[in-house]
């Protein structure tokens, strides 16, 4: 098999109907369709909603990735798909699809690991995986910390949350704050003019008790009651809130405590590469403090572009393309849909 | 070569039919795997019929009414195998697949209905003539509220007993039927679309809140990985 080949990834675990194309490391086509319009009015995502949303938008999203890629779809080596983990019955329309595009191509399929392939995506931006790597993934879904070692064999779990994911929070902060969903791009924009030390907020999971068991773990429930008390006290006492304000100190709490396990993490395994993957890679208060952090302790700091952070068909198809290129044994015709896939499951 | 199957009830059927007859028809006995088991039984089948993708002329999928699920799981595979070998697909509803049989098979002598398992309490419903033409539905619907004793097929009878007690057979849809009613035109062809009939299960709560007082409210927000 070549080492540059040619996959169809797959990708509808949670909202998005990802469509991507990749040869090796080359992207060649990062189709999305969104139905992010259609949750917003719930406050958050709705599977019914989200699972009727992909299977309209599965086949068009296919032909479109295609037709951007300039390729025709009898030339792909491989397909592969998210198995895991997400949404059951979003996550069953994409598996549900690709098997129909292995068994219509007569080509293998991979059912991929949705954080593994987060990690993978990086590849696309710059060039091979340093191995090995910290791997931060923090989402609406996620918020890990992984030692991956060969991203096509098996990650290992060192740290995640205990309670919400860093996505989460956002979200649920921004709704407080009267921001949009998702939240996370509307906090980023309003911390910008707020002051960041205006509110001292809880860092969850950081006191000397809680890092005996919990040191790479991370905690937002916490921090996410805290605003809401903060808020909550303003308005009884008729003050005007800061909305800048609040979300500068929220953005402040959590990009501190995941750096500073993440770095914790990578300083623990002598690991000298932090990756950072997930949606709210791309807030930029996150990137900031993340690559100052770790420059003072010699340790690089990796960062796909926005686009790529987000859940894409790009990231599964990268994986898939490395797992091609090494070698490794595809899934079978009849691989399920795993809701909670765990991370040592690359390939299901 | 035309390739049917349906996933509007717990287990998967898949046949070919070649233009005169059924030449294969396989099921799933595991329930509640469509996902599994749908693409294996379509490999099997065209293993077993001795043809390969290239010799499929058409697809024709049943589009429930039925659990929302495995429905998605039989019309996007559908789909995507008929855009990949650029072959038509059509859709057909599930409980006129099941009627077909009831007439075929001479279950019923004059009119009758289909009702199927709509979960919750509820059955999918539809009446049909004496030569299967659908008279009423598909529609959702309680079953005390339909309550019959005409001659009544799909798994309906065997949940309701009291309301349906005139079971006839078939229990559920057949792919050789679904294939047969396409291939000879005596089934109705849909666009290949779910037939849900129920809205998704969301509730659109209140207009947000600039900033709220009801903290508790937060953890039901419905947010999810
Ligand atoms: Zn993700």
């Amino acid at each position: 098999m070549t080492d540059e080949p040619l996959v169809l990834g797959i990708e509808t675990s949670c909202d998005e109907t990802g469509v991507g194309i990749v040869r090796g490391h080359t992207l060649l086509a990062d189709t999305v369709a969104s139905s992010v319009e259609e949750h917003a009015r719930f406050g958050g995502v709705v599977p019914e909603v989200a699972s009727r949303a992909h299977l309209e938008a599965m086949v068009p999203t296919i032909e479109r990735a295609a037709e951007t890629a300039g390729i025709a779809l009898s030339d792909i080596d491989a397909v592969a798909v998210t198995s895991g983990p997400g949404l059951a019955g979003a996550l069953l329309v994409g598996v549900a699809s690709a098997k129909a595009l292995a068994l219509g191509l007569g080509k293998p399929i991979y059912g991929v690991n949705h954080l593994a392939a987060h990690v993978a995506v990086d590849q696309l931006e710059h060039g091979p995986l340093p191995e090995p790597c910290l791997a931060m993934l923090v989402s609406g879904g996620h918020s890990s910390l992984l030692e991956v070692t060969d991203v096509t064999v098996g990650v290992e779990p060192m740290g995640a949350t205990i309670d919400d994911a860093a996505g989460e929070a956002f979200d649920k902060v921004a709704r407080l704050l009267g921001l949009p969903f998702p939240g996370g791009p509307h906090i980023d924009r309003a911390a910008r003019s707020g002051n960041s030390v205006a509110i001292d907020f809880p860092r969850g999971l950081t006191s000397r008790r809680d890092l005996e068991r919990h040191r790479f773990d991370f905690s937002f429930s916490g921090l996410k009651t805290a605003v809401a008390r903060w808020v909550e006290t303003q308005q009884r006492d008729g003050i005007t809130i800061d909305v800048a304000d609040v979300a500068a100190s929220f953005q402040e709490a959590v990009c501190d405590v995941l750096t500073r396990k993440a770095i914790d993490a990578a300083t623990s395994r002598g690991i000298e590469d932090i990756l950072i993957g997930g949606g709210v890679a791309a807030n930029s208060r996150l990137r900031a403090m993340a690559e100052e952090r770790a420059a003072a302790r010699n340790i690089r700091v990796r960062v796909p572009r926005p686009g790529l952070c987000t859940d894409n068909g790009a990231m599964v198809a990268a994986l898939g393309a490395e797992l091609v290129a090494r070698g490794r044994t595809p899934s079978l015709l009849d691989l399920p849909a795993d809701s909670s896939q765990p991370i040592t499951t690359v390939v299901a | 070569m035309l390739l049917a199957f349906d996933t509007a009830t717990p287990l998967v059927t898949v046949a070919l039919h070649d233009g005169e007859r059924v030449v294969v028809e396989l099921s799933s006995e595991q329930p509640m795997k469509h996902g599994e088991h749908l693409a294996p039984l379509i490999a099997r089948a065209m293993d077993d019929a001795g043809i390969v993708r290239q010799d499929l002329t058409a697809i024709a999928v049943g589009v429930g009414p039925g659990p929302f699920t495995g429905l998605r799981v039989g019309i996007v595979t559908a789909r995507t195998l008929g855009f990949v070998l650029e072959i038509p697909v059509y859709g057909v509803c599930s409980l006129d697949a099941i009627a077909l049989e009831v007439v075929g098979t001479g279950a019923a002598s004059g009119s009758f209905l289909v009702a199927t398992d709509a979960r919750r309490k509820e059955v999918y419903l539809a009446s049909y003539d004496p030569d299967a033409r659908r008279l009423e539905g598909p529609v959702v619907t309680r079953p005390a509220e339909v309550a019959t004793a005409a001659p009544v097929a799909g798994a309906g009878p065997s949940l309701y007993p009291d309301h349906f007690p005139h079971a006839i057979a078939p229990a559920r849809p057949s792919a050789a039927w679904l294939a047969t009613g396409v291939a000879d035109e005596l089934i109705d062809l849909l666009d290949p679309e779910p037939l849900y009939l129920r809205r998704p299960d969301a509730v659109a709560g209140a207009p947000r809140k600039p900033a709220l007082r009801d903290v508790s409210s937060l953890d039901s927000s419905g947010t999810l990985p």
